[in-house]
């Protein structure tokens, strides 16, 4: 349940946002997560009602924007779309692959008052 | 949520306090304070929306910095210990901390959701430990780091064990600020373990497979074991051994004391660099 912690920092970092950038009310957030990042959405969801009680996301909503997971394969150099971190290439079957999409973990937008 | 450095940590405890700002907070680097003054800004009140682009973990990464920069100018070297519950982490640190306390200066900070009993057993050992007690939080996280550094003061030169919260999929994505995360496996546990947890094996620099003791009562299949934590993470070195009967600790110790060697250089204040 590290998507409680998550969730923490996303109002934290939201918070910091709301001085500087003054606003006093979200009512939207947008995430982008990986594919590959280990974050449960349901998980989320849950996190972030209880997290953002009683602060500026108060009952804001949570829009999570998926990310594919997506490999470059060092020995054909395809790119190829991956669902785990140990997928072998669907290509040629060479492993290990770089992962150059589905580890993120952002803050994309705000909806913001 | 504390609104000193915003963090929200309320069941956090350090040696049984919760940490109180008033008397011991540390200024990491580089954050932002994040106390709302909720002002109405005339103006302001229609709908926008904000690009924000930012990494959730950015502000636990902030303070991982601060802790890698305060370990890097005292020369420190700090192993980030992850595993299961039920591993061997514990005996495999306290027959650690006998070995080489003679040798090494060395301290511990302990993660566990409730009770004190492990920094118990450390401090059994001689060498001082801090317990850091998450309550329902799955994992340490930097800034809880940062402030048990405050409490523990580890000497110049030391090594640091961070014995993480035994679980092997939340402490995988909060760098601590540790030169390494060393993960432990037992082979009471299943060898596919690397593939299920992938992100753990993926992150750590060494696999330590405990309790090969015990090899001879079970169906571990080591050379799967083995070949499903480099299949995760080809630069990943292993070490087998057992904390109990010893066997295969010499090996450890030595990468131990190879890391401890480069933590030091360029760290003596004689020395240019």
């Amino acid at each position: 349940m590290h998507e409680m912690s998550l969730c923490e920092d996303v109002v934290q970092l939201i918070e910091d946002q709301a001085t500087t950038q003054r606003f006093t009310r979200v009512s939207t957030v947008w995430l982008e997560i990986g594919a590959l990042a280990g974050v449960e959405i349901q998980a989320m969801h849950f996190s972030f009602t209880a997290v953002a009680r009683g602060t500026v996301a108060d009952s804001a909503k949570l829009e999570i924007i998926d990310i594919a997971g997506i490999a470059n394969c060092p020995a054909c150099n395809q790119c190829i779309p991956v669902l785990a971190r140990f997928d072998v290439c669907s290509e040629c079957g060479h492993y290990p692959l770089d992962i150059i999409a589905g580890e993120e973990m952002r803050i994309k937008e705000l909806e913001v008052q | 949520m504390c609104t000193t450095c915003g963090c929200g940590e309320g069941e956090t405890t350090i040696d049984g306090h919760s940490h109180d700002h008033s008397h011991m907070h540390h200024h990491h680097a580089g954050h932002g304070h994040g106390a709302i003054a909720a002002t109405h800004a005339p103006g302001m009140s229609k709908s926008r929306i904000l690009r924000i682009e930012q990494d959730i973990l950015s502000k636990n990464n902030e303070y991982a910095a601060a802790n890698r920069n305060h370990f890097n100018r005292h020369g420190m070297l700090v192993l980030n210990l992850v595993s299961s519950p039920g591993s061997g982490k514990t005996t495999l640190l306290t027959n650690t901390l006998s070995q080489l306390k003679n040798e090494l200066p060395m301290a511990v900070i302990e993660g566990d959701q409730q009770t004190i009993l492990d920094a118990e057993r450390i401090r059994a050992t001689g060498v001082k430990a801090i317990q850091i007690n998450t309550g329902k939080g799955c994992h340490l996280d930097a800034h809880m780091v940062g402030h048990a550094l405050e409490g523990l003061s580890p000497e110049e030169q030391s090594v640091l064990f961070i014995e993480n919260v035994g679980n092997l999929v939340c402490p995988a994505a909060f760098d601590l600020g540790e030169a390494h995360k060393v993960v432990i496996l037992s082979v009471t546990e299943g060898e596919d373990k690397p593939l299920k947890y992938p992100d753990m094996f993926h992150a750590a620099d060494l696999m330590i497979l405990n309790k090969i003791d015990l090899l001879p009562h079970l169906n571990f299949d080591v050379d799967a074991c083995l070949d499903y934590a480099r299949r995760v993470n080809p630069g990943i070195k292993i070490l087998q051994l057992s904390a109990t009967s010893g066997e295969g600790m010499e090996n450890w110790f030595a990468w131990i004391r190879a890391a401890h060697e480069l933590s030091l250089i360029g760290s003596r204040p004689t020395e240019k660099v």
